[in-house]
């Protein structure tokens, strides 16, 4: 955390409101995302107990599991998800656009550009917290392995048919996540935590509820108070007033409310099963319907808050308009996109238990990479992260005091003017650094050449600057900054490149386990025991 | 082994003056001894866990009570799983042990497990010493379920049960853990491992005592550092095993708990009749706790019961620990909001001092950019409908 982000959390303390920490927002944000607000039983490893989940914030879907312990039960659980998560995907997988792409071409070895399907846009899906991604990881796990009965009519205990391709969508969608700035899968206190700086710690900001208090408290309470009240009040029977955000529940409402809900359910099915005619059964099932109903209200009691909340900071943050390099981010998230459908209608095998060595590595630089291209994407949009990488020495802002032009040597002089920038920052520049600003969107590259002590009212910084220039004598117009001109210029680069490539999965070092050899056979699903969970 | 030095009674006496009269000291178990290598700075802490006091009950008396607790699902879980594991005589357990940490060892086609029942815990810790020296002797597998253990922690005892401890034929002794979080594709959540590689730290520690005083009668049993966490694999309730080195945790814990023997020296400094009685009124016993400095940090939200009453005096005093460790090491010397805020404005501090100058700078780079952005868009209208972030 920078310092300006510390004062701004210390102001945000004096004030009893959240204070902003970007003047955009860095993060884009579809026009229909699918909320899913899920509930997990406590002490299981899988064992989803309910979720809402929707696109429309007055009609979210609710879903419950009555006996979380209940395979059948979870089961279609899982498959009415599918049937709300998949045909959402599906809508967008089917619109496509033409669009190129670089590839190399397998037979000459030579990069050629092909005309490819890129998805117009992709599905975005929001969790509550940082907890919802996981499960969603979770969920996607324990599905994707598993078998229908059209795949395997010997399967113990088959999975509903459109199950499993949920858990590789889910799948992707967790381990897209990781990506910095990706925006697929996204936890709402992130976002909001991202945007504004409140007057508690981070760790605290991973209450949902605590954090939009600080962010926009109800009338006449501070951020503070509405935030302890949001963490901490329960109603005389013991229940907290503010439901925490999921997937785990709060203690007291497993104990005093769900668990004497799941055993009236549990009694009225035992019942039922019991039943010795029609007559008896209807009226015991009536009782297994209405136990399921209380359970069903206690779910929807626990989640609708959390869904509530997860809409209001959706407001909250479309306040804020996007940063000009939010939607190239969003194309490389519909990229992947499109390439897990492609994968998909490949029949490719689900995503293994563990990456190869190949794999792995790619996604650990791919993570790098666009942790880098996050951090230098994210000070060129918003003028209050640049002040974060001004005060850490790694850019500079000034106003132009003198331009001196000057050529290169050589057969055909190229323009290469000298630029004094005043400014009242302390870059950290060595012996010919190489220093971009932006220019239209695009880097432009100087040399740092030495400071000019003379300049009135602070340091000079001497640029050379290098190109963008055209090609002509002259440079062309616009492309030097003139005396007078607000510039700002960064150490760091602008664009990232990839770094050095890595070698097919055929041909892994044998430092990395070597090549893997004959492509194993699908994965097996997880063997199920009796009392095993999904 | 670094054994505190048995108190003496003289300040046994004072600590339990400090419980208020007729107030049992609470017994320290291995999660709240595991949590004191957490925040070893916090003096508060070290008194109120040190003299027995109830945490929990004195942070409800001063009217911020704790919010743990656990759900009935996750203790039935853990007790089935848990007696899964055991079935058969440990049959399954012993299998495991040999596999992961022995596999040497001759297979335990049969073990002793001997009865450790007794009455009270020291007749358990009695009984679970007694059990181990005839294991010794035996060149067998012997499986020690449910033994109490004692450790002495800053004079008073602590008992101890580790779900089972395990003698291999060799004579040497291994922890057994089970928990209930899976092992999901050979990782699990790393914060649970950590937690119980503290929490089993200490049944290490605590056997090493009972090991030394073996010692003494002529065999010298080893305590392994490596011990053994079962876990359920995936989504099944079948066991997987796997070894955890505890030894740094085990050093931290011993280092702590050596520490804490200076809880004579804290109590030394209270006032005259400090007692923190949940029966005394909420203002006497608020004074009480605030004689003793606390170091809070949100961390501790989530390991002391009186983690909600130590946060609201820090943000009552306006600390900045309050907002986490990262921020207060970042403001030097300032350790108040509105020094740092004062500073900040340029109305305080010194302006050589590297903190203060960095922090003028932050605030006018953030004046400037926060200008930047509202001139460059109009005002945010206020956002969304004004309401109660949950109803």
């Amino acid at each position: 955390m920078s310092l300006i982000t510390t004062l701004a959390r210390l102001e945000a303390v004096r004030t009893g409101r959240a204070r902003p920490a970007a003047t955009v927002r860095h993060r884009h944000l579809s026009d229909r995302p699918l909320v899913f607000v899920p509930l997990t039983t406590a002490g299981e490893a899988g064992a989803p107990l309910g979720a809402l989940v929707g696109t429309d914030r007055d009609a979210p879907r609710l879903l419950v599991v009555p006996q979380p312990r209940d395979r059948d039960l979870r089961f279609a659980f899982l498959a009415e998800l599918a049937d709300i998560v998949l045909p959402h995907l599906e809508s967008c997988a089917d619109v496509v656009e033409r669009a190129e792409r670089a590839e190399t071409d397998p037979g000459t070895g030579k990069r050629v550009t092909v005309e490819v399907d890129l998805c117009a846009d992709a599905a975005q899906l929001i969790v509550p917290s940082r907890a919802g991604i996981d499960f969603v990881r979770l969920l996607g796990r324990s599905m994707r392995f598993r078998r229908t009965a059209e795949q395997d009519p010997e399967a113990p205990y088959p999975a509903p048919p459109r199950v499993p391709l949920l858990g590789r969508w889910l799948t992707h969608y967790a381990e897209r996540a990781r990506v910095p700035g990706s925006s697929l899968l996204l936890a709402m206190t992130d976002l909001l935590g991202r945007h504004w700086a409140t007057g508690q710690s981070t760790l605290e900001d991973q209450h949902l509820g605590a954090l939009l208090a600080w962010i926009d408290p109800p009338e006449g309470m501070s951020g503070a108070e509405a935030a302890e009240r949001a963490e901490l009040a329960r109603d005389p029977a013991g229940q907290l007033l503010c439901p925490p955000a999921g997937p785990a529940t709060d203690p007291a409402f497993d104990n005093r409310l769900l668990a004497p809900a799941i055993e009236r359910y549990d009694r009225a099915r035992a019942a039922l099963a019991a039943a010795e005619d029609g007559l008896e059964a209807d009226e015991r099932l009536g009782a297994v319907t209405a136990a399921e109903r209380e359970i069903r209200a206690l779910v929807e009691s626990r989640t609708r808050p959390t869904w509530d909340a997860v809409w209001r900071g959706l407001d909250l943050l479309r306040t804020l308009p996007p940063g000009a390099r939010v939607e190239e981010r969003w194309t490389r998230d519909r990229w992947s996109f499109t390439g897990h459908r492609d994968r998909v209608l490949a029949g490719e095998p689900p995503q293994p238990r563990r990456d190869d060595a190949v794999t792995a590595a790619n996604k650990l630089a791919a993570r790098e990479r666009e942790q880098a291209r996050l951090e230098a994407q994210e000070a060129l949009d918003d003028p209050l992260v640049m002040a974060g990488r001004r005060l850490a020495g790694e850019a500079f802002a000034g106003e132009v005091v003198d331009v001196v032009m000057a050529y290169s040597e050589g057969k055909r002089p190229s323009p290469r003017p000298l630029v004094t920038v005043r400014t009242d920052d302390r870059p950290h520049l060595g012996e010919r650094a190489k220093v971009y600003r932006s220019l239209d969107g695009r880097p432009q590259t100087a040399e740092f050449v030495g400071y000019d002590e003379q300049a009135e009212g602070g340091v000079g910084v001497v640029l050379r600057i290098v190109d963008k220039m055209g090609r002509g004598k002259e440079p062309a117009a616009g492309s030097v900054p003139e005396k007078g001109d607000r510039v700002c210029f960064t150490l760091f680069e602008h664009e990232q490149r990839g770094g050095a490539k890595l070698p097919d999965p055929e041909r892994t070092p044998w430092t990395h386990g070597g090549p893997p050899g004959e492509p194993a056979a699908p994965e097996a699903a997880d063997p199920v025991t009796e009392e095993d969970l999904l | 082994m670094t054994a505190p030095a048995p108190a003496k009674s003289r300040a046994w006496a004072a600590l339990a003056e400090l419980r208020g009269p007729g107030v049992p000291a609470k017994a320290l178990d291995a999660r709240a001894l595991a949590a004191l290598a957490a925040n070893p700075g916090c003096r508060r802490r070290a008194i109120l866990d040190g003299a027995g006091v109830d945490k929990a009950a004195l942070a409800g008396a001063l009217g911020s009570p704790p919010a743990f607790g656990q759900s009935q699902f996750a203790f039935m879980r853990g007790n089935a799983f848990e007696a899964r594991v055991k079935a058969d005589g440990g049959a399954e357990l012993l299998r495991l042990v040999r596999e992961t940490l022995d596999p040497g060892a001759e297979p335990p086609a049969r073990a002793e497990v001997p009865d450790l029942s007794a009455t009270g815990p020291q007749g358990r810790v009695a009984r679970t010493a007694l059990a181990l020296r005839e294991a010794a002797g035996t060149g067998g597998w012997t499986l020690l379920d449910h033994p109490m253990l004692a450790l002495d922690v800053a004079g008073s005892p602590a008992f101890l049960e580790p779900d089972a401890v395990v003698v291999h034929p060799d004579g040497g002794w291994t922890v057994v853990e089970i928990k209930s979080f899976p092992v999901l594709d050979g990782s699990a959540d790393p914060a649970k491992v950590g937690a119980a590689a503290r929490q089993t730290a200490v049944y290490v520690l605590a056997l090493e005592e009972v090991a030394a005083r073996l010692a003494g009668q002529g065999t010298a049993p080893r305590v392994h550092h490596r011990v053994l966490l079962v876990c359920p694999k995936d989504f099944s309730n079948l066991p997987t095993a796997s070894a955890v080195d505890v030894r740094r945790q085990r050093a931290v814990t011993a280092r702590q708990l050596s520490r804490l023997t200076r809880v004579e020296e804290i109590a030394r400094t209270l006032p005259e009749g400090t007692c923190f009685s949940p029966e005394l009124p909420a203002e006497e016993l608020t004074a009480a706790v605030d004689s003793v400095p606390a170091s809070y940090a949100p961390e501790c939200l989530s390991t002391c019961d009186l983690a909600f009453h130590c946060r609201a005096r820090a943000r009552e005093s306006g600390a900045v620990a309050a907002l986490g460790r990262p921020v207060r090491a970042e403001l030097g010397g300032l350790s108040s909001v509105e020094d740092v805020l004062a500073a900040a404005r340029g109305e305080a501090g010194d302006p050589d001092d590297p903190a203060v100058a960095a922090l003028r700078r932050a605030a006018a780079l953030r004046a400037e950019a926060l200008d930047a952005a509202r001139a460059a868009r109009p005002p945010v209208p206020p956002a969304g409908p004004e309401g109660d972030p949950c109803h």
